[in-house]
């Protein structure tokens, strides 16, 4: 069996309000599987069904061939988890907290010693083992929670926003962290995040998910290539009319109109702009500014949903609403 | 799942809860100081004072209902502590280990009932050295069940609010709208059952559905020995009572709990 996890049609509903909608998808083990999605698009949600920790109301999923509502505790017993909020007791040390998870999972005593100190090295946190948790920073905090996740040797590692709130350079350290753990340890990841450099630098599978639905399942090279090597951002004064000329042109693979710009995914992006500023006076339309770019997967959201993930945030307020709802559950 | 993971998991809860306390020194100084208060402040101020329906020194009637006071509030807090947890994110570790509900609540149960008998222990021996006499060893020993019962009611008291609670204002809430009143009422400052000439009967009649009443009148009789209402073996059967249905309906409430 190739696949650790397979979801279908997963679906939970609060109060009437769908959080996740239908969803099917599976994640091979060994890699490295990214939910991209903005705030309240169902990313936790998902992870917290898969994780035993809320029932779904409808459809069901399978982690190491174990149902999620079935066999609750041997899923528990194959999982590792860093939640979204930090989830450490504060009042223990690093290595207590370790201990404390340790013992949980019934590891015995001198593999307990041993599996802690080698965690404790990978995540560079030997010196500060005895130190209490309210006095770690927050990139330590983290770097101690994704160790604890790994302590009983899951068979995969779910990680909601790991770098959430955490600054530039920290996050650079637990993305790396995160890829040893992949690499060294050979744990299936699942991770959830809405920032497209992280789901683009740590995964090996993507899928984008939005109001509770997975719009695109693939490789990152394959969501990319899909809108165009290249991507043509411009503006101009009459949208409509050059993308009605544009849309005539084989060379063109997709062509995209949003508010105040077009974007148009080529080949050979540089290339082709000559062409595109000719077709555009010869139809007397003025372009304001043109540029070209490599795809991102920022991109493949727009193409799919026709907004950026960036435009999310701030949070509207419906979405907000149903965040506080989902909270409250 | 094995026996020894559940064993092991309940001495970790309880391990946890152990450290918290030795650690938060601050907290076990309140919770000794309080009581503290009340035992030397009210104990001594009223001591020779004629209180219808006491017996003896005021000393004496009033040390059990601090003991049992300082072993209440503080397993309550124990119980209650699950909203911090579940605040700080630290339930949601907790409950997506392998290991069963039941035995996370028993696990902090017995955590919370041992900081919570450290407490009235404490208490106990202020008490003595003040001047309240134990006459019998089997006393003693009684008293001592009582303690723990009380404090086991007391934790599941706590987690069946904490599991019904989204903050600590309903808690307080309930502390001063509840607790507090059903304190006074429970004989600990008075005897409720002689003042039928300054109190209307129906007050005298509530303490006999009074919980706190039979963890007060309980530990009277069976530390002192005068002043109690019951028999302490009539006391205790209630509190037994009382107590498995708390600890049932706190870890049934905990069990469905969702984070």
């Amino acid at each position: 069996m190739n696949d650790i996890i397979t979801t279908r049609e997963l679906t939970k509903k609060f109060n009437g309000l769908t959080a996740v909608d239908h969803i099917s998808f599976s994640v091979k083990k060994g890699e490295i599987f990214g939910f991209l999605g903005p705030n309240g698009a169902g990313k936790t949600t998902t992870i917290k069904m898969l994780t035993t920790l809320l029932h779904p109301t409808s459809g069901t999923a399978e982690i190491a061939g174990f149902n999620i509502t079935k066999d609750k505790e041997k899923v528990r017993q194959y999982i590792g988890v860093v939640f979204q909020e930090p989830a450490l007791d504060t009042e223990l040390t690093g290595i207590e907290n370790l201990d404390f998870h340790a013992r949980m999972y019934g590891i015995r005593k001198e593999e307990r010693k041993e599996r802690i100190e080698k965690l404790l090295q990978l995540i560079d946190l030997s010196e500060k083992k005895d130190v209490l948790v309210k006095n770690y920073s927050g990139g330590m905090k983290r770097r101690l929670e994704i160790a604890r996740g790994l302590i009983h040797h899951p068979h995969v590692l779910f990680l909601d926003e790991p770098t959430l709130g955490l600054d530039a350079q920290t996050r650079r350290v637990i993305w790396d962290y995160i890829k040893e753990m992949n690499h060294k340890e050979n744990t299936t990841i699942f991770l959830t995040t809405h920032y497209m450099d992280e789901a683009d630098y740590l995964c090996d599978r993507v899928g984008m998910i939005d109001h509770g639905q997975i719009l695109v399942i693939d490789t990152i090279n394959n969501l990319k290539n899909s809108v165009g090597n290249d991507i043509i951002t411009l503006s101009c004064s009459d949208m409509h009319r050059l993308s009605r000329e544009l849309e005539k042109k084989t060379w063109i693979k997709n062509i995209k109109q949003h508010n105040t710009f077009l974007t148009l995914g080529v080949e050979k992006g540089e290339e082709k702009i000559p062409a595109i500023v000719e077709i555009a006076q010869t139809l007397k339309i003025r372009i304001k500014s043109i540029n070209v770019r490599k795809p991102t997967l920022d991109d493949v959201f727009l193409h799919y949903t026709g907004r950026s993930i960036r435009e999310q945030e701030p949070e509207n307020p419906l979405k907000q609403i149903a965040k506080i709802r989902y909270r409250k559950q | 799942m094995s026996k020894i993971t559940e064993l092991q998991a309940i001495y970790v809860m309880w391990l946890r809860e152990m450290k918290r306390f030795i650690r938060a020194r601050s907290r076990l100084l309140a919770s000794i100081i309080q009581p503290l208060f009340f035992l030397t402040i009210l104990g001594f101020g009223l001591n020779k004072a004629i209180i219808p329906g006491v017996e003896g020194d005021y000393m004496y009637f009033l040390a059990p209902g601090v003991i049992a006071m300082a072993i209440m509030f503080s397993s309550m807090f124990t119980g209650v502590s699950v909203l911090w947890d579940k605040k700080f994110g630290f339930l949601q570790e907790v409950l997506v280990a392998p290991v069963s509900r039941l035995s996370i609540v028993i696990g902090r149960t017995l955590g919370g009932a041992t900081t919570a008998l450290i407490q009235g222990l404490i208490i106990l021996i202020i008490a003595l050295s003040l001047g309240v006499r134990v006459s019998t060893i089997s006393q003693l020993i009684l008293t001592l069940i009582m303690m723990i019962i009380i404090a086991f009611t007391s934790v599941g008291f706590g987690l069946i609010i904490a599991s019904k609670m989204e903050d600590l204002q309903g808690f307080q809430l309930i502390m001063n709208m509840l607790i507090l009143p059903l304190f006074f009422l429970s004989s600990a400052f008075f005897p409720l059952d002689k003042l039928t000439e300054t109190m209307p009967t129906w007050i005298g009649d509530i303490f006999m559905i009074n919980p706190l009443f039979y963890m007060v009148d309980g530990i009277r009789g069976s530390l002192t020995g005068i002043n109690n209402h019951f028999h302490p073996l009539i006391d205790l059967l209630v509190l037994l009572i009382i107590c498995i249905a708390m600890m049932s309906l706190g870890s049934y409430f905990f069990g469905k709990s969702e984070v």
